[in-house]
């Protein structure tokens, strides 16, 4: 019996075992990286700016040139690397602690300079690498290693919206939020990168796309309760949509 | 050499076009207070040469943007003073830890802390040092006069590429702000010591390329250590220094930078009355020049280590003549600024001593 494939990796992903939790999205979000990238030609030329967290071993997992930038840094080292190779595409891969605490500085304002980039930020309302402490994306009530009680509003704040400040930044070209909590949203998901990355192509401009992404293990989760998790209170608090886009006259 | 004309500029700006002259073409910065005339300068000079400029929102962005340009293969710099060059440490020990090439300029103000912004040579622990995280060593040029300040820069953008290592020139206040007149000069063709094997330009025909300082497996941070000792090793010889009439000399003065400037005229008046004074002025800092220092120390010569600071540089001179000889140290507070003058009694006391 001859078999067809039909369904199989984008050459650009690594044949090997990821270092992932069983159930983290950031293996989900790699591959939509990897498809996006292979299907718009762009293997050859993409410069990946790797960060700090459970993500900083993307460059394992896709066979494409890349740097490790320190921690929150990694829009700062892409803006050198992009004014360094203007014809090429650069992405930087960054968590929540990486990109909306310590920083954001860096995330705000290549955004507001329009760097030539692309963004891809994974949400997972924790800092995961380091055992689970509170982020400022953390939910109020939730509980982690540093907000044992739960997240309080009076005490630590409410959590960062980041699509929401991106997205009114006058350098930025393309922001959207996604989810990694369901076949149909996985799909969005990959559009939104297909359209962040043209921008970045096509020299219109920045482009983020945050993705809210499942971390089962300081969740105390499983799995399955944990994309529930996404699906119940995360997107709730962090409508899907997009924030900008200035292809378009308004929002979708 | 051209017959090319001499120009009257400040030290910022002979820095400026040393580093234009170099074939810098990624400028990345954060206004303080003395070395802004660079940024200034370059804003509008970086795009005659179709370079980059950005004003970055801080120094640690500058810093980072400096390592993405560094990554890229791109003759980069940035520049700034004291306590925008403590926050610069994070990417230049994670350039360090990566090998990658890329000119840093502090013009030294008065600290610690916001200090003052007058000249002072209180940085030299954190320049020579490392100044941030782990095991590593910055090259180190330290100009004393304007021209120096032009021919330095040349020769940082030459050594970042040939070590694949940040190389920090460590200017003052002094040098950034006084007038001169320079003599600009072309190198030849930038030589980046086949930085195409190495940097990040897009896998086409080529495997990915990964440039990066995390070394998790068994022993392999042990062995990137060994590779940098070895390269910081390497390095040696590329220590210089300005010996001034130390022949015949009873005590030589250890003095880098503008101050070493200063007591050179220091030195000229008190040769002029007769007095056996010499002067060992370091170029580099890191690596030290501590073979000319030794070969003074076996000739019985006396030291005196002569620093804007409370004592820095001072240990290295002991550690280069250790087991032969000593130094003694004159201190000129920061936050004052000496004229040849100030010298004259400390010198001639440990003279007579
Ligand atoms: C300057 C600095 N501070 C702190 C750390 C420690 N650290 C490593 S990963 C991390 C948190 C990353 O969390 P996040 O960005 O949310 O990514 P995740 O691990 O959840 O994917 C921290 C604080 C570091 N490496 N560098
Ligand atoms: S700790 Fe969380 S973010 Fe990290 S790999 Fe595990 S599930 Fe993923």
């Amino acid at each position: 019996m001859s078999e067809k494939l039909v369904f199989d990796a984008p050459e650009i992903m690594v044949d090997r075992p990821t270092h992932y939790c069983p159930g983290c999205h950031h293996g989900v979000a790699h591959r939509l990286v990897g498809e996006v990238l292979t299907e718009m030609g762009l293997v050859d030329d993409t410069l990946c700016v790797g960060s700090i967290g459970c993500s900083v071993f993307i460059y394992n997992y896709l066979d494409v040139d890349a740097v490790e930038a320190p921690h929150g840094r990694a829009p700062a080292v892409a803006t050198g690397l992009k004014r360094a190779h203007k014809d090429k595409f650069v992405f930087t891969y960054q968590g929540d602690g990486d990109l909306a605490s310590i920083g954001l500085a860096e995330i705000v304002h290549a955004a507001n300079r329009g760097e030539k980039i692309s963004v891809v930020f994974v949400n997972n309302t924790v800092y995961g690498m380091t055992g689970g402490q509170m982020a400022p994306t953390t939910l109020v009530g939730q509980k982690t290693t540093t907000s044992p009680n739960g997240r309080s509003a009076e005490e630590h704040g409410l959590a960062i919206r980041m699509s929401e400040i991106i997205g009114g930044l006058g350098g930025t070209a393309y922001c959207e939020r996604v989810s990694l909590d369901s076949v149909k949203n996985i799909r969005r998901a990959k559009k939104a990168l297909r359209k962040a990355f043209e921008m970045q192509i096509n020299g219109t401009g920045f482009g983020f796309v945050e993705m809210l992404s499942a971390c089962p293990t300081n969740w105390k989760m499983d799995p399955i309760a944990a994309n529930t998790r996404i699906t119940e209170e995360m997107i709730p608090y962090f409508p899907l949509g997009v924030f900008k886009d200035v292809t378009k006259d308004g929002e979708e | 050499m051209s017959d090319t004309k001499r120009i009257f500029i400040k030290g910022n700006e002979a820095m400026s076009r040393g580093a234009l002259a170099a074939g810098c073409t990624c400028y990345f910065g954060y206004p303080i207070t003395p070395q802004n005339d660079i940024p200034e300068f370059l804003s509008t000079e970086m795009a005659t040469v179709d370079g980059e400029f950005v004003q970055a929102e801080s120094e640690v962005a500058a810093a980072n943007m400096l390592l993405g340009a560094a990554a890229g293969g791109a003759r980069a710099m940035t520049t700034s003073s004291s306590p925008g060059v403590s926050l610069m440490q994070e990417a230049i020990s994670y350039m360090a830890g990566s090998e990658l090439p890329g000119v840093i300029v502090n013009v030294n103000r008065g600290g610690p802390g916001l200090g003052d912004i007058g000249s002072s040579q209180g940085d030299y622990f954190q320049s020579t040092r490392g100044g941030g995280h782990g095991d590593y060593r910055t090259l180190v040029l330290a100009p004393g006069t304007c021209q120096e300040g032009y021919d330095m820069m040349i020769e940082a953008f030459d050594l970042a590429f040939k070590y694949r290592n940040p190389v920090l020139v460590l200017a003052d206040a002094i040098v950034g702000q006084m007038k001169e007149p320079v003599t600009p000069w072309e190198p030849k063709a930038a030589d980046n010591h086949g930085a195409e094997d190495w940097r990040i330009d897009g896998a086409k025909g080529r495997k990915k390329r990964l440039l990066k300082s995390l070394f998790l497996e068994d022993g392999a941070l042990a062995g990137q250590n060994r590779n940098l000792q070895s390269k910081y090793e390497a390095m040696q010889v590329e220590a210089r220094a300005d010996v001034f009439e130390c022949d015949d000399a009873d005590l030589v003065i250890v003095a880098f930078g503008s101050i070493g400037r200063i007591v050179k005229s220091t030195v000229r008046r008190l040769r002029s009355e007769g007095k056996k004074v010499g002067l060992v002025r370091p170029l580099t800092l890191y690596p030290f020049p501590s073979e000319v220092l030794r070969d003074l120390a076996k000739k019985g010569k006396r030291f005196l280590t002569i620093e804007q600071n409370c004592g820095q540089m001072v240990d290295d001179v002991r550690l280069s003549v250790r087991g032969i000889a000593d130094s003694e140290f004159h201190g000129h507070m920061p936050g004052d600024l000496p004229g040849s003058d100030d010298f004259l009694a400390p010198i001639i006391k440990h003279l007579e001593d």
